[in-house]
């Protein structure tokens, strides 16, 4: 009878997952595989399949090789991570300065709501529509920067921004600081708001700044959250695609604002229809997006913590040490 | 003395907060003035503060080309539609076999699942490009839309929530009055999971509104165009000196985010700081 009543469901836990694991197959996994394959192929060329294309003889690295010896490529890579670094930097900086201010409840600052509300909202445009949005603003020879700079007299002549190397690449890096502050600025402000406010208390009975707090309290306990927006958007960064590809014609003077997804695009989709190149350097960026994602399991884990859990570890085996020992004395 | 001081920086955070949204309004304000000014207008002053009355004429020149606002907004809503109602129903179907029952790949299922979860759509997009080609699913919006039944992030999302949210009494209760586990999963547990749906939904629509590559390297015909696509038209030659009806064109693809993003800002601002949204 009561065995009856025992009905195992662990099975509906397989039917469950069966959509998820079908469509994870067909769309990640298999596209994954097939991006692998293709970089080893010579596959080229428009409505080229993987029918009519042979895996390279000799060399089976050539694809590879080619990417990471073209020049087009190694500027790609320069410019995504400096304009990621030009980027990250001040966003980082802004985002945490605007935490601590908005977070500090013994003087609460009005209309926060307000703020966090405009601050964010860049991030919910369409990056194509801020791209062409932002080329019209420094556009040439009539646009509002232009204008501007006219008007108070700082300029004479109209300037032609997307043809200067710096300017073009700064205003890519501007763009998506402006985008991301208001994101990074409000998981700090929840990341702060986690932390023990008993911390606070006691430090300000022990006479501490501002400051101080910040830097003796509110850093290290945010560390978590600093190397998770660090390596996200590193990650993000890696992929930034609409912004490059739509502010600049042609990526710019010498390739100024040519990104890795840029380079990508342009191996596989425009003119050349090179596939093998395109999937090759696709996977340098899946190596080097892995790389980074274990570093943030690694870090994740608090030393202290892990410390602790070894030690833990340690007396755990002490003690069982000692019952054998005791066991065997009693025999 | 001290009073004094701490005033004088107070104001300067305000001020500092006020030319940051200065900074963030600023750019859309001149697009939305433009939008209503002729070329010619734009031409003599690009920025203006005083909107003018050729919006209508902008959007004929706009739509004289090869700009069709409503079809791309059809195609985006359909594309954003359908990909959002799979990645929340299936997530949320997945996380509910993570969490309710107790199967053996349990742990080891949600072990991979954390470990694709930072697998960028973007580095497979050559191999995803040839598989659709091979099966004649380019120009076919179900190639954007499936892919979404296999949300890692929102998975893990939905599993977070629902441990707290979901009390395994509930189910048990359901099966004695004979419910089957599908219907239990439909009729109970979905509303239970109601506002985490909710957050994820609206994050989901948006990143699915606003993406470019994907739809770029799939869609090729003009009338299977998205709204970024049509926006990225507006680069081209066609419309190089017809700034009036550029800016009126970016007007109109921001527009439904603005009033998306106004009447619901309370939820998507509580949903980042949930670290719902992946950057």
């Amino acid at each position: 009878m009561k065995k009856q009543k025992m009905v195992s469901y662990a099975k509906y836990g397989y039917f469950f997952s069966i959509p998820f694991i079908v469509a994870f197959l067909l769309f990640t996994l298999y596209p994954l595989v097939f991006t692998i394959i293709i970089g080893f192929t010579d596959m080229k060329g428009l409505g080229s399949s993987i029918a009519t294309s042979h895996f390279l003889s000799g060399d089976l690295f050539k694809n590879y090789i080619a990417v990471i010896n073209a020049p087009s490529f190694q500027i790609a890579l320069k410019n995504t991570v400096g304009i990621w670094i030009v980027n990250f930097l001040p966003q980082i900086g802004l985002a945490l300065l605007l935490a601590a201010w908005f977070t500090d409840n013994r003087k609460p600052m009005k209309c926060q709501g307000f703020f966090k509300v405009i601050f964010y909202m860049p991030n919910i445009i369409t990056a194509a529509t801020v791209a062409i949005l932002f080329a019209s603003m420094f556009g040439y020879p009539m646009s509002p920067m232009n204008d501007l700079l006219k008007t108070f007299g700082f300029i004479k002549e109209p300037v032609y921004f997307m043809q200067n190397k710096t300017i073009a690449r700064g205003v890519v890096a501007f763009i998506q600081f402006w985008m991301w502050y208001g994101y990074t600025m409000i998981i700090m402000i929840s990341g702060i708001l986690g932390i023990n406010p008993e911390l606070y208390e006691a430090a300000e009975i022990d006479g501490a700044t501002n400051f101080g707090k910040f830097i003796y309290i509110t850093i290290p306990n945010l560390r978590t959250v600093l190397i998770y927006m660090l390596v996200n958007s590193l990650i993000g960064g890696l992929q930034m695609f609409d912004i490059p590809n739509l502010l600049v014609t042609k990526s710019g003077p010498d390739n100024a604002t040519l990104t890795t997804s840029v380079f990508i695009y342009n191996q596989a989709f425009s003119g050349s229809y090179m596939f093998n190149r395109a999937s090759a350097a696709s996977m340098i960026m899946f190596i080097i997006i892995s790389i980074l994602s274990a570093i943030i399991f690694v870090l994740m884990t608090d030393p202290y913590e892990a410390a602790e859990a070894k030690k833990l570890k340690q007396v755990e085996k002490e003690m069982k040490r000692k019952a054998k020992e005791a066991k065997k004395g009693v025999a | 003395m001290k009073g004094e001081r701490i005033s004088i920086v107070r104001i300067f955070m305000y001020l500092f907060c006020i030319l940051l949204a200065i900074l963030s309004i600023l750019p859309f304000f001149i697009m939305i003035v433009n939008a209503t000014r002729s070329t010619t207008q734009i031409q003599q002053h690009a920025v203006s503060l005083v909107p003018s009355g050729y919006l209508l004429n902008n959007l004929k020149i706009l739509t004289g080309k090869s700009f069709n606002p409503i079809r791309g907004f059809i195609n985006s809503m359909i594309i954003s539609a359908g990909s959002t109602a799979c990645a929340v129903y299936f997530s949320t179907m997945t996380a509910y076999a993570l969490v309710v029952y107790k199967w053996k790949l349990r742990q080891p299922f949600f072990t991979f699942i954390l470990a694709v979860m930072m697998i960028p759509a973007q580095v497979v997009s050559i191999g995803f490009y040839q598989f659709m080609y091979q099966i004649h699913m380019t120009n076919n919006f179900l190639a954007l839309i499936l892919p979404a039944i296999a949300a890692p992030a929102m998975v893990f999302f939905m599993r977070q929530f629902m441990i707290p949210a979901l009390p395994i009494d509930i189910i048990n209760s359901a099966r004695i009055d004979g419910s089957k586990e599908f219907y239990t999963f439909n009729a109970i547990v979905l509303p239970i999971m109601k506002p985490a749906i909710a957050t994820q939904a609206i994050f989901s629509f948006v990143s699915s509104w606003n993406n470019l590559f994907l739809p770029l390297i799939l869609l090729t015909k003009q009338e299977k165009y998205t709204m970024p696509i049509m926006v990225s038209l507006l680069k081209g030659d066609i419309y190089k000196t017809e700034y009036g009806a550029i800016y009126c064109g970016l007007t109109l693809t921001v527009l439904p985010l603005f009033i998306v993003y106004f009447l619901l800002s309370k939820y998507i601002i509580a949903g980042v700081a949930l670290g719902g949204v992946k950057g």
